[in-house]
């Protein structure tokens, strides 16, 4: 079967992990279509994360079925490496490459693993490192770069693979609350560019403003999801009440 | 430039003081040591190149899938880590090289493998066996997200030891790195033990001959001193040269 994008470009039926005997997705199911937002808020420990991995492989499943743009990830004979080529992924830690610069950092995979052309990828990679408004800090290693920097250079990386989707795994929670506001901007300006994206995190009001749906997780279960408007105003179940009551 | 005023100055200094440094003054046992001189450090650029190629796919073995080949890498460190390399090049020279024997054309047996090469095996899995664990040690200090980025962008898993665990890794074990190949640089020595000529070797036949053992003695040392001293430096310099701007290993 070929994936038209009028499918979901990200589909998950009944996915389950475990971690030993620790049961950290019970179940997920969820559809993400072409150009969607999605946010993803919950709890510590309830899995989002081990979510977002699962979507490009790092983290294999147990059962279910997990579909990128039609391609079974839950398949022994997945190809990883092109899977993770349209997947694009953000950690909380940054996890730039501290031994090169920050345009090295954009410029490394598109030639390592496209193979694709020094001087045009270059091009690409001074153009994204603009978008990020980092004009000036190609030469930078991460090192020399606040978490904010970090943060965008490794945003700008994922996207110098030209994904088709991005994952966000809390991005902003490691950052100070002044260079918070930069890494969101960045974000939000991807999503009016048309990017799938899924958003972990903490920041409510983004969420609100950026997703086209949120969802929120407990104990390894999507406990329920709606628009922003809908999520936040008059939220179903009580644990998500709970949730929003301690953090908002 | 003639050097000969130097030589005559040595035998000036033979005549007036009794100090006899025949290895300036006398050609033969000039061109013998230097001979010994060149081969030593030959040995040791050998064995300094295999041991950190060896160290470093060692590592990369030690953490691959096969469980054959982990066990076979282990099996390999815990023998040269634990016998001393002395009796390990007797092992190598005497056990394996009377097996790798093919008989000359008049008849008699010629080794296949040279005394020199034997040595520059043996100590190159030496320090290697070390170097393995070097470097896994800083493998392992690299942080695991580090490696999740890399797959993350479809490197895949050599591509990432390649271009971005290694050159970290590298960074981390460069200290303990450097104190191995000193200790290989001085291990050499023991080459001496199957007639390979090298320093220590022709130093024992010029004392022999010529019964100057202290001044010898003292010619080995300052040229070891010299050529530790020289490694210590490139290293130095090559540690300074690779530092990350912004970056600790904490
Ligand atoms: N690699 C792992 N090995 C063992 N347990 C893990 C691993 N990754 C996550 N877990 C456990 O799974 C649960 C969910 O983790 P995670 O997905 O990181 O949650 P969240 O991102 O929502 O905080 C936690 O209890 C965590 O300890
Ligand atoms: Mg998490």
């Amino acid at each position: 079967m070929v994936w038209t994008p009028d499918q979901p470009l990200v589909s998950l039926r009944a996915v389950f992990k475990s971690f030993g005997a620790a049961r950290v997705l019970k179940g997920v199911s969820m559809e993400v279509m072409k150009g969607q937002v999605i946010c993803i808020i919950g709890p510590s420990g309830s899995g989002k994360s081990t979510l977002l991995r699962c979507v490009n492989a790092l983290v294999p499943i147990e059962s279910g079925s997990i579909l990128v743009e039609g391609q079974e990830v839950n398949d022994p004979k997945l190809d990883k490496l092109a899977l993770r080529r349209k997947v694009g992924m953000v950690f909380q830690q940054y996890n730039l490459f501290p031994h090169k610069t920050a345009l090295e950092n954009v410029m490394m995979a598109p030639i390592h693993v496209l193979k694709r052309d020094q001087r045009e990828v270059e091009r690409q990679a001074l153009a994204l490192i603009a978008k990020v408004r980092l004009q000036g800090k190609e030469g930078a290693h991460p090192g020399e770069l606040s978490g904010g920097q970090q943060q965008r250079i490794a945003i700008a990386r994922s996207l110098a693979m030209n994904p088709d989707i991005m994952l966000f795994d809390e991005v902003t929670a490691a950052l100070d609350p002044e260079t918070v506001k930069d890494v969101l901007v960045t974000i939000r300006e991807l999503a009016a560019d048309g990017m799938t994206c899924m958003i972990v995190t903490h920041e409510m009001g983004f969420a609100r403003e950026v997703a086209n749906e949120v969802y929120f997780t407990d104990g390894g279960l999507l406990v329920e999801h709606a628009p922003p408007k809908e999520f936040f105003a008059s939220p179903k179940d009580p644990r998500t009440r709970q949730f929003l009551d301690q953090i908002l | 430039m003639s050097l000969q005023p130097l030589w005559d100055w040595f035998r000036v200094l033979h005549d007036t003081s009794g100090i006899k440094l025949t290895i300036f003054y006398d050609a033969f046992d000039r061109a013998r040591f230097l001979n010994g001189f060149l081969t030593s450090v030959r040995l040791m650029a050998t064995c300094l190149v295999a041991s950190v190629v060896i160290g470093v796919v060692g590592a990369w073995i030690q953490g691959s899938r096969s469980r054959v080949l982990r066990l076979v890498t282990q099996g390999y460190i815990q023998f040269f880590r634990n016998t001393p390399p002395l009796v390990q090049l007797y092992f190598f020279y005497f056990a394996l090289g009377s097996y790798l024997k093919i008989s000359g054309g008049n008849g008699i047996a010629v080794p296949v493998v040279t005394n020199f090469t034997w040595a520059a095996i043996c100590l190159s899995f030496y320090a290697g066996a070390f170097n393995v664990e070097i470097f896994r040690a800083g493998i392992e200090a690299v942080p695991r997200e580090t490696l999740e980025a890399a797959e993350s962008l479809g490197y895949s898993r050599l591509k990432a030891y390649v271009y971005v665990i290694l050159p970290l890794a590298f960074r981390i074990s460069l200290p303990a790195l450097n104190n191995n190949l000193v200790n290989l640089v001085k291990t050499t020595t023991i080459a001496y033990a199957i007639a390979v000529p090298e320093m220590l070797y022709v130093a024992n036949q010029i004392w022999s001959d010529e019964s100057n053992v202290p001044e010898m003695m003292n010619v080995l040392m300052i040229v070891y001193v010299a050529l530790v001293g020289l490694l210590v430096w490139v290293m130095g310099r090559w540690e300074r040269a690779l530092r990350i701007p912004g970056y600790t290993t904490a």
